[in-house]
């Protein structure tokens, strides 16, 4: 029943945010930044608080997300929707690609090793300036109307529209998450988590289970990614890069990795700290920093971990 | 026919020798515990049999199936379900949810992405049988990072029974325990040997335990099988006291 308010009451805050967030004093495309960061710092937490495995390199599958959408609508006259799947897909594939290599790798040497990987794709969109645009990211293109049953939804001047198909992508993806982990797939993962030596001594083959975490994982950063190049009809190179990762990081820990939805409270406070202290100095980072650092020694949990010993 | 057959089986570490030419077989319905002083190999030569260690020499046959190249998971799902001296736990989930994930995996159900409601009835049914063979029924939703020792290694045995195995090695279930904790495992030991017919490998320090339950011992020394047989010959052998027991008045 608690579990039930608390589910309503989140999905209620997000369906509304439109109406609240000016009350109190946020705009538009601030909340969906928060969304879709949270979708992010969610997926990476699939793998940090529900496998138990640290990926330092999710920058990289969230950046082929944005450069795979952004890429085919500007190249390919692809629509939106085919843009964001172009995304996912590139993202996904790389994950394929690259996860075999480094299953066997555990704690630092994995992180390390995402790392390393996730700078190779921050350097390629970094160099090729012809098809990339390098340095200055990957403008000139719009996000496209969206067609479906003869109707068309503006979202290039419509924030609020586009608020609202990124929530729907939002809330296909939350529940998906949620259902995996409230499945036997993901309560393996779990298990590997808790003790990976009686995981496997259960007859789990681990590294074929934490190869699936991690590309279900990337697959839903790389659906971030898309979403996020769509918000600023723009990718920039440093979305792929490591300190993005971090950055995911800080927000999944801000918010507490063992709780689904912390890491979507990190984001929304990480962004909206980033917007409030931006405005006002030029060494944000430095308090967002040091705001970290209280989190980490006095709530470990993070924030939801805090909210969550306060109620029981 | 044995249903584990240990030959010349041989481990090194560089140029220690753990465990050398080492023969036993293993009976359907046996409890054979492997006793010998620190450090002579026992739990190495269980390391060997579970597959987290790939032995220097020797084989390792299990109904007929040769297993010593095999990795760990495929061992446990030809019927070989092991504990550890320190027990080996998922500390921040509840005696349910431990067990449940055991027997989700003996279903064949670890890789499915949901469950039908019957499939769901089915894996509650079995979860809260095993919980109450173990004991553990007024424990169930505890956290079992928080439960005492014994309740702890409990839930071990739980997690190794959930795999229905064919084969149990249970690595000094009563290592660190109190004397009423000690006689429960001792009774659910005798239980699932006695009763359910399960075949048992138990290594122990506790001798009046190992000589109350097992049918055959053997006595390791310095990784080499010292002597091997009923509990009364082990009882009586002179090297054996000579080499671990102490003398015997």
């Amino acid at each position: 029943m608690k579990r039930f308010a608390i589910l309503a009451g989140v999905w209620v805050l997000l369906l509304l945010a439109p109406y609240w967030l000016p009350l109190v004093g946020g705009y538009m495309t601030l909340g969906t930044r928060v969304l879709i960061l949270g979708l992010a710092a969610m997926a990476l937490n699939y793998l940090l608080g529900y496998t138990g495995v640290l990926s330092f390199g999710h920058a990289a599958y969230v950046g082929l997300g944005a450069y795979g959408a952004g890429l085919t609508i500007k190249y390919l006259g692809f629509g939106t929707l085919q843009g964001i799947a172009a995304g996912v897909v590139l993202g996904t594939v790389a994950a394929v690609v690259i996860g075999p290599l480094i299953m066997r790798l555990r704690g630092i040497y994995f992180a390390m090793c995402t790392i390393a990987f996730g700078q190779v794709f921050y350097f390629i969109a970094f160099r090729w300036h012809s098809v990339t645009g390098g340095d200055d990211g990957l403008g000139g293109w719009k996000r496209l109307p969206l067609h479906f049953f003869g109707y068309s939804l503006e979202l290039v001047q419509d924030e609020v529209a586009f608020y609202y198909v990124a929530l729907a992508f939002f809330a296909v993806a939350v529940c998906a998450m949620g259902l995996l982990l409230n499945s036997p797939l993901g309560r393996m993962q779990l298990s590997i988590r808790e003790n990976e030596q009686r995981a496997r001594f259960l007859g789990l083959p681990i590294e074929r289970h934490v190869l699936l975490a991690w590309v279900i994982s990337c697959l839903f950063a790389s659906l971030a990614g898309a979403l996020y190049a769509l918000l600023n009809n723009f990718a920039d190179p440093r979305i792929l890069r490591w300190d993005f990762s971090g950055e995911l990081v800080i927000m999944a820990v801000l918010g507490g990795m063992r709780s689904f939805w912390g890491p979507l409270l990190g984001a929304a406070v990480y962004v909206v700290l980033q917007d409030y202290l931006s405005s006002i100095t030029e060494n944000w980072m430095s308090f967002i920093g040091l705001f970290f650092v209280l989190v980490v020694m006095f709530f470990p949990r993070g924030v939801l971990g805090v909210l969550k010993r306060a109620r029981s | 026919m044995s249903l584990l057959r240990i030959s010349n089986l041989g481990k090194n570490f560089g140029s220690l020798v753990a465990v050398n030419d080492v023969s036993f077989n293993v009976e359907p319905g046996e409890l054979h515990a492997i006793i010998g002083p620190n450090g002579a190999g026992k739990t190495t030569v269980f390391n060997l049999i579970s597959g987290l260690m790939a032995p220097t020499a020797g084989k390792i046959q299990f109904e007929d199936m040769d297993i010593h190249d095999l990795p760990p998971h495929r061992r446990v799902q030809a019927g070989i379900a092991r504990t550890f001296q320190i027990t080996e736990i998922f500390p921040e989930l509840t005696v349910t949810e431990n067990l449940r994930i055991g027997v989700e995996i003996a279903a064949g159900y670890r890789l499915r992405p949901w469950l039908s409601r019957g499939e769901k009835a089915n894996i509650r049914e079995q979860v809260q049988k095993l919980i109450e063979r173990v004991g553990l029924s007024t424990k169930a939703g505890r956290l079992v990072g928080e439960l005492s020792h014994g309740d702890q290694r409990a839930v071990e045995i739980g997690l190794a029974l959930s795999l229905q195995p064919r084969l149990l090695l249970l690595d000094e279930p009563t290592a660190g325990m109190g004397d009423q904790e000690t006689e429960d495992v001792t009774l659910l030991m005798q239980h699932l040997h006695r009763t359910e017919k399960l075949t048992i490998v138990l290594i122990e320090h506790d001798m009046p335990l190992v000589f109350r339950l097992a049918q055959r011992i053997t006595v390791l020394a310095q990784g080499e099988v010292l002597a091997e047989g009923t509990p009364a010959e082990i009882a009586a052998n002179e090297s054996v006291q000579a080499a671990y027991l102490g003398k015997v008045e």
